[in-house]
C-alpha cells in the first residue's frame, strides 16, 4: 500500500469512470490527471497509487507517465508559465517574449524561480495560434501576450494571487 | 457552386459560432440544435444514412481528406464486436486551432453530429479524445455533455426511441502524434501513443481490436447539416469534388489571424485579404504553408490557387486540416525551418529508426548551420535524410517533418548557401 490517497469522492469519481471503458486501463491517462490535480506531481508512490487503484501493472503507469510531456514526475513552481515558441507564436515574437520572461524572472526555460514561485517552459504549439503569442499560465491560455503583461503576470504571481 | 460574394454562403460549423451563450443548451436548442435529431433516429436507416454522407462529398477536415460516407461504410456488419466512434480533437498539427473553437463555442453541434454518426454506425459507446492542454475546452464539453444526458439526448433510449449512446470526453496528455488515429487508439486504451502498422485500418480493427470509426471534430459537426438538408445540398457547395465549407485557421504574419469558414474553392487571396485583414507586411506572401506545418510550401506564385484538395496537391502541397500560416519577407526562414525540426524531434514517437535518428539529426543540422558552423556538405546531409525518412515509416508524421525542409532547400536554396558561408567562426 501505498502512503497517498485518493479522497473518497476521488475515488467514486474514478469508479464511475472506469466503467465508461470496455477495460480500466483506458483510465491510466485521465486519473493520472486527477492525481496530478491532486497532488501537484506525480511521485513514484502517486504513480504506484495510480497503477493500484486502477488493477494494472506499475510498469504500465510508468510507461504513459514517460511518454507524456504534460505528467510531472517533479513538482514545478507555484505558477506554471508554458510558453509557446512554434511557427505561428514564433511570426508573432514569441522568442523575444521569452527571453524577455526569462531575464525578469532570472531563469533559463525548463528551470523554477529560486523561490519557488514561477517555472517557466517552451512548449509546442498550443493550438491557438490566432492569437499568437499564446502563453498557457496554471492551465489558462493567455493571448496576444505583451511583455507588459508579463510583468503584470509577474507581479500577481509574486503576490500570492492567483493569476 | 461557389458565389460571387462567399461570405453569403451559409456557414456550417460556424453558423452559431458568435451567437452569446451558444454552450448552453437552452440557446443551442433555440438556435435550432436537436431539432432535426428525433426525425433521424425515428425514421432514418443507417443504410440512408451512410448514402447521404456518400452523396455529400464530405471529406474529412483532420488532414487526409478521406471520403467520410466511404469510411463509414467500410464497418463490418454483424461481427458480434461493438463499434467505436472516436473524435479526434487532439488538434496539435502547428497551426491548426479550429476545433478549439468549434467545442469552446458550439459543443452541442459537435454532440449532435456525434450522435447522429454513432447511430449510423450502430455505436453505444463513443470518445472525444481531446488534447490534454485544452481544460477549458473538455469542461466545456463535460458540461455541455451533461446537460444533453440530463435531457435525455444522451444515454439510454435517446428521446424515447430505440436508440442509446454514451459519450466520454478523453483527455490526452500532451503528445502531438496522438493526432494520428492508430496512435489515438493505442492512448485511449491507456498507453503510449505510439502508431500502428496499417492494415488493418481502424474501421476493422481498431479499439480494442473493435471496429472503430476515427472523425475529425469539425467532419463530425458537418453531419446534422448534411442529414437535415440532404447530400445533394452538401455537393453543391464548394466544387464538383471538393464539396462544402471548410474552417480555415489562418495565422502568421497577417493582420486579423483567425478562423474563417468559407466555401472550398475560395482561392488563398481571398482568404488572406478578404477575411485575414491581409499582411502584416507587403503586399504577397513569401511563403505560405497551407494545410499545417507539415505541408509543402507554396511561393507567391500561387496566392491565386483554389483552396481545394485537389488544386493544392496539383500545387504540390496538401490541404491538410486547413492552416493555413502566412509567412512575409520579415521571417527568417533558416530559424522557422530549424523550429519546426525541433517540433518533430520532440515528437518522434521513437519507434521507426529513419524517423527517430532523422528528425534528431536535422534539427543538429539547422542548428548548426542556424548558428554559423554550417559546413558545404550539411546541404546534401539534410537533403539526403529528409528524403530517406519520408515514406519508410509507419505513420506520417517522418513525411510531415521532411516537407519544411524540403521544401527550404527546394526553394530557398540560396539562403542556407549564404548561411553556410557567413560562417562566424
Ligand atoms: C502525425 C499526425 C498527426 C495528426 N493529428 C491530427 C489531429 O490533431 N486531428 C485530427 O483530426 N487528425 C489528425 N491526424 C489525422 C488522423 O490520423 C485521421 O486521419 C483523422 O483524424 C481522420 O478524421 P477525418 O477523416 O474526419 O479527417 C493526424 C495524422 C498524423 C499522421
Ligand atoms: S514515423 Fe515517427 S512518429 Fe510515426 S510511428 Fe514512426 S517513429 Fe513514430
Ligand atoms: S504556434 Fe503557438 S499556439 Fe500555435
Amino acid at each position: 500500500m501505498s502512503d497517498v490517497q485518493f479522497s473518497p469522492q476521488r475515488l467514486d469519481e474514478i469508479l464511475t469512470l472506469v466503467k465508461r471503458y470496455p477495460k480500466a486501463q483506458s483510465a491510466i491517462l485521465p486519473v493520472l490527471h486527477m492525481a496530478m490535480e491532486d497532488f501537484g506531481h506525480l511521485s513514484i508512490p502517486t504513480q504506484q497509487l495510480v497503477a493500484d487503484t486502477l488493477g494494472v501493472r506499475l510498469m504500465m503507469v510508468r510507461e504513459v507517465v514517460t511518454f507524456y510531456t504534460m505528467y510531472r514526475e517533479k513538482p514545478c513552481g507555484r505558477n506554471l508559465l508554458e510558453v509557446c515558441t512554434n511557427a505561428g507564436c514564433m511570426l508573432n515574437g514569441a522568442d523575444e517574449l521569452l527571453a524577455k520572461l526569462c531575464e525578469k524572472l532570472k531563469i533559463q526555460p525548463g528551470e523554477t524561480t529560486d523561490d519557488d514561485m514561477f517555472s517557466v517552459i517552451e512548449v509546442e504549439c498550443l493550438g491557438a495560434c490566432g492569437g499568437a503569442p499564446i502563453v498557457q499560465i496554471n492551465g489558462d491560455y493567455h493571448e496576444n501576450v505583451t511583455e507588459h503583461h508579463l510583468d503584470d503576470v509577474i507581479a500577481k504571481g509574486r503576490t500570492h494571487d492567483p493569476i | 457552386m461557389i458565389p460571387s460574394d462567399p461570405k453569403k454562403v451559409t456557414a456550417i460549423c460556424f453558423a452559431n459560432i458568435d451567437v452569446p451563450k451558444m454552450h448552453t443548451l437552452e440557446m443551442a436548442r433555440q438556435q435550432g440544435a436537436y431539432q432535426f435529431l428525433p426525425t433521424v433516429l425515428n425514421t432514418f436507416s443507417s443504410e440512408h444514412i451512410v448514402s447521404e454522407m456518400k452523396i455529400s462529398g464530405l471529406r474529412g477536415r483532420g488532414g487526409a481528406g478521406f471520403p467520410t460516407g466511404l469510411k463509414w461504410s467500410f464497418v463490418p456488419k454483424n461481427t458480434g464486436k461493438p463499434t467505436y466512434l472516436l473524435c479526434n480533437a487532439d488538434e496539435g498539427e502547428p497551426g491548426t486551432f479550429k476545433d478549439r473553437d468549434l467545442m469552446r463555442f458550439d459543443p452541442h453541434l459537435l454532440i449532435e453530429g456525434m450522435i447522429m454518426a454513432g447511430f449510423a454506425l450502430g455505436v453505444k459507446d463513443a470518445y472525444i479524445y481531446i488534447r490534454g492542454e485544452f481544460i477549458h475546452e473538455a469542461k466545456r464539453l463535460n458540461d455541455a455533455i451533461s446537460e444533453a444526458y440530463a435531457a435525455n439526448l444522451l444515454g439510454d433510449n435517446i428521446l424515447g426511441s430505440s436508440y442509446s449512446m454514451h459519450l466520454t470526453v478523453h483527455r490526452g496528455a500532451g503528445a502531438y502524434i496522438c493526432g494520428e488515429e492508430t496512435a489515438l487508439i493505442e492512448s485511449l486504451e491507456g498507453r503510449p501513443g505510439r502508431p500502428r502498422f496499417k492494415p488493418p485500418f481502424p474501421a476493422v480493427e481498431g479499439f480494442f481490436r473493435c471496429p472503430t470509426v476515427v472523425n475529425n471534430v469539425e467532419t463530425l459537426a458537418t453531419v446534422p447539416a448534411i442529414l437535415e438538408h440532404g447530400g445533394e445540398w452538401h455537393k453543391a457547395i464548394g466544387t464538383p469534388n471538393n464539396a462544402g465549407m471548410k474552417i480555415f485557421s489562418v495565422s502568421g504574419n497577417v493582420k486579423k489571424a483567425g478562423n474563417y469558414e468559407v466555401p472550398l474553392g475560395t482561392t488563398m487571396r481571398s482568404l488572406i485579404e478578404d477575411y485575414a485583414g491581409g499582411l502584416q507586411n507587403g503586399s504577397v506572401p513569401k511563403v505560405i504553408i497551407p494545410g499545417g506545418s507539415s505541408t509543402p510550401w507554396l511561393l507567391a506564385e500561387h496566392y491565386d490557387v483554389p483552396l481545394t484538395y485537389d488544386d493544392l496537391a496539383s500545387a504540390g502541397s496538401m490541404l491538410g486540416s486547413g492552416a493555413v500560416i502566412i509567412i512575409d519577407e520579415t521571417a527568417d526562414l533558416i530559424a522557422l525551418t530549424r523550429r519546426l525540426a525541433h517540433f518533430y524531434a520532440h515528437e518522434s514517437c521513437g519507434q521507426c529508426t529513419p524517423c527517430r535518428e532523422g528528425t534528431g539529426w536535422l534539427e543538429r543540422i539547422l542548428t548548426r548551420i542556424e548558428s554559423g558552423q554550417g559546413k558545404q556538405e550539411d546541404i546534401r546531409t539534410l537533403e539526403d535524410a529528409a528524403k530517406h525518412m519520408a515514406g519508410r515509416t509507419i505513420c506520417a508524421l517522418a513525411d510531415g517533418a521532411a516537407a519544411p525542409i524540403l521544401s527550404l532547400l527546394e526553394h530557398f536554396p540560396e539562403l542556407v548557401e549564404q548561411a553556410i558561408a557567413e560562417k562566424t567562426s
